[in-house]
């Protein structure tokens, strides 16, 4: 088992994909000669050329336009989209097609597509380049998304991505490229797309995460833990499907959950689980459900402002306190 | 072309005239849903461009895909369950008037999102490319499409990649309801290709045989490796941008063209196989193929579900 960084786990799964698979191609913004904005393609190009490989045009309609495509018609492109800001670019793309050809012909095409993008706040690109808005896309049937929030998980996810015959926006955090972690060697480890993780064993309260709030989940709790608090922390790692089994199951112990996502509350995936809690375990319902979540502003480019507005470790902590 | 082959493609443009007055009349009773396209007036550019296709070649288009289904090779049957919204239609009920296809005849869809199609287009051609199938990929759409990003940026695309696509503009001089020149700086459509330095050619859509032949000539261009063509064809729909439930007159436009114009009356050219128009006295009705009389007796009875029989007769 080596000890890479997310960027680097993905550059194999890619890369073991298509030694395995001769129709998965790369397309996107600088993915080839570049390798990639985060160097997540980085390499690719030299080892299977650029038939495989390809740098496109500024041009997010086309780049998964021409993945759908291609999609339909046998290729199993992985398709780069620099950031998920710009994925509003492709999102008919997306969502009217990509989501749509399987169900709407009756079940005639298919379209193994991945998207790969990149999400999230915290790097002062100010309001438009750094939005988290990754549950949007999780609102349409017929697509997957999946946020990893470890590298080991970044490839298993990333490799059964590949394989599924459905379209997934596989959506990266901008922040965590460089988060090392174990990574499997094994050139068919695959994580199943739509399990959830239970990322720390607790008691106390439930916290559900995912992608980097399951880090800064995580920080919390090992705080909390110094107060005798022990937070369950459950890693969602894909939006849709939504596997929120073990939060229930943990839910029925603690009677209390505080859900931390990075982006707006209004309709965000904090409202989505509380929602299912309560439907599900409401006779187990101790404290009303907490959401953490971003401050309801455009991101704004000042270091502090943007750290006041984006959810912090104290933010957790607080949450937390104030369910039990 | 010998006579079989023409009468089947006369055959193929009445088959499509006369489904789509059905189809009419069946979303009028309410039994057809949603929105719906008709292609009567532009029979001959939709049977014509297919008719040059190769076996391996596909095809994809935009909402107005009735045509191109029937000319792809879909049984009318197939194509009128699905939009009664049968199961046994081409795409189990799920799509309707705007989404037919048939994976079997390469015919990707009826894409009801304006100019999707073009985007998707490059795509299919990109695979053929890359699997080196030798297949090209015939891709339809409108004046009013040529307006929106997806167009330009997959012509684009198609030009840097040599991607062998044919993107088939159907100028039927309006997009919705507004004339191509209100909205269109450039109102000769295959200008636009040059951009992209892309070849590209007009053809007379009311004339079948200049649409099969220029198609052809497109298709080879693109075999040859030598990328994407473009072909503007001049055509006019008879019809509403879309059916209306409602009574209302012809949707606002002429039914005729300016006298200015280069064709100076739309509905005497109908759709036709010119290979006998200089024989054809009247353009005001179908002439007749050849020397022969109209096929028949020619009747396809159409199942499309347990409640639903209709049939379409050939009239002489």
């Amino acid at each position: 088992m080596a000890v890479l960084t997310i960027a680097k786990s993905i550059a194999q799964a890619i890369a073991e994909e298509m030694e395995r698979d001769p129709s998965v191609v790369v397309l996107g913004e600088e993915v080839a000669a570049a390798g990639g904005t985060y160097g997540a393609t980085s390499g690719l190009l030299d080892r299977f050329g650029e038939a495989r490989v390809k740098d496109t045009p500024i041009s997010e309609g086309i780049i998964v336009g021409a993945a759908v495509g291609a999609a339909m018609n046998g290729l199993r492109p992985v398709a780069e989209i620099m950031g998920i800001n710009f994925a509003f670019l492709a999102m008919d793309m997306i969502v009217n097609h990509a989501a749509k050809v399987h169900s709407m012909f009756g079940g005639q095409f298919r379209c193994p597509l991945v998207v790969r993008t990149t999400s999230g706040g915290g790097r002062q690109l100010g309001a438009t380049h750094s939005q988290t808005v990754e549950h949007l896309f999780a609102h349409f049937p017929g697509l997957k998304v999946v946020c990893p929030s470890t590298p080991a998980d970044a490839k298993g996810l990333l490799k059964a991505a590949i394989r599924t015959d459905d379209p997934v926006m596989f959506v990266e955090q901008a922040t965590m490229y460089s988060l090392r972690g174990e990574v499997p060697d094994d050139k068919d480890f695959l994580i199943p797309i739509g399990k959830s993780d239970v990322k720390r064993r607790g008691r106390h309260v439930t916290v559900v995460a995912y992608s980097n709030m399951v880090e800064i989940s995580l920080k919390a709790a090992t705080e909390l833990a110094k107060d005798g608090i022990e937070c369950e922390v459950i890693d969602l790692r894909s939006l849709r499907p939504l596997d929120l089994d073990p939060v229930f199951e943990s839910f029925k112990q603690t009677n209390r959950a505080v859900v931390v996502e990075e982006s707006w509350p209004t309709y965000g995936v904090g409202a989505e689980v509380a929602t299912r809690l309560y439907e599900e375990c409401f006779d187990y319902v101790d404290a009303p459900i907490q959401r953490v979540a971003q401050k309801e502003v455009p991101l704004p480019y000042a270091a502090n402002l943007e750290r006041a507005a984006l959810p912090q470790v104290a933010d957790v902590v607080r949450a937390v306190k104030a369910v039990l | 072309m010998d006579k079989a082959e023409m009468l089947e493609l006369y055959r193929q443009m009445v088959l499509i005239r006369l489904f789509e007055e059905k189809c009419e009349e069946l979303y009028q009773k309410g039994k057809i849903g949603g929105f719906m396209h008709l292609y009567i007036g532009q029979e001959a550019t939709g049977v014509g461009a297919v008719a040059a296709r190769q076996p391996q070649d596909s095809l994809i288009t935009g909402y107005r895909d009735h045509g191109i289904a029937l000319a792809a090779g879909m049984s009318a049957r197939t194509a009128m369950a699905e939009m009664l919204g049968r199961v046994t239609g081409c795409a189990k009920g799920k799509g309707g008037s705007m989404h037919l296809a048939d994976i079997n005849l390469k015919f990707w869809g009826g894409h009801a999102i304006v100019g999707a199609q073009i985007a998707l287009a490059a795509g299919l051609a990109w695979a053929d490319q890359f699997r080196q199938t030798a297949g090209c990929t015939l891709c339809f759409f409108g004046d009013g499409a040529t307006n929106i990003s997806y167009f330009h940026e997959a012509l684009n695309l198609a030009a840097v990649w040599k991607l062998p696509v044919v993107f088939i503009c159907e100028n039927n001089k309006y997009g919705m309801w507004t004339p191509v020149e209100k909205v269109s700086a450039v109102t000769e459509i295959r200008r636009k290709a040059s951009a992209y330095a892309i070849p590209s050619d007009s053809a007379d859509g009311m004339d079948l045989l200049d649409v099969r032949a220029k198609t052809a000539a497109a298709l080879a261009h693109c075999r040859a490796g030598n990328g994407p063509y473009f072909l503007e064809v001049h055509t006019y729909r008879y019809r509403g941008a879309r059916t209306a439930r409602r009574k209302r007159s012809a949707s606002g436009r002429p039914r005729t063209r300016s006298a200015s114009s280069r064709r100076c009356c739309w509905i005497p050219a109908s759709p036709r196989p010119r290979s006998t128009a200089s024989t054809t006295k009247s353009r005001r009705s179908w002439p007749t193929p050849c020397s022969s009389p109209r096929p028949r007796p020619s009747r396809t009875t159409v199942k499309s579900g347990p409640t639903s029989t209709w049939r379409i007769e050939w009239q002489s």
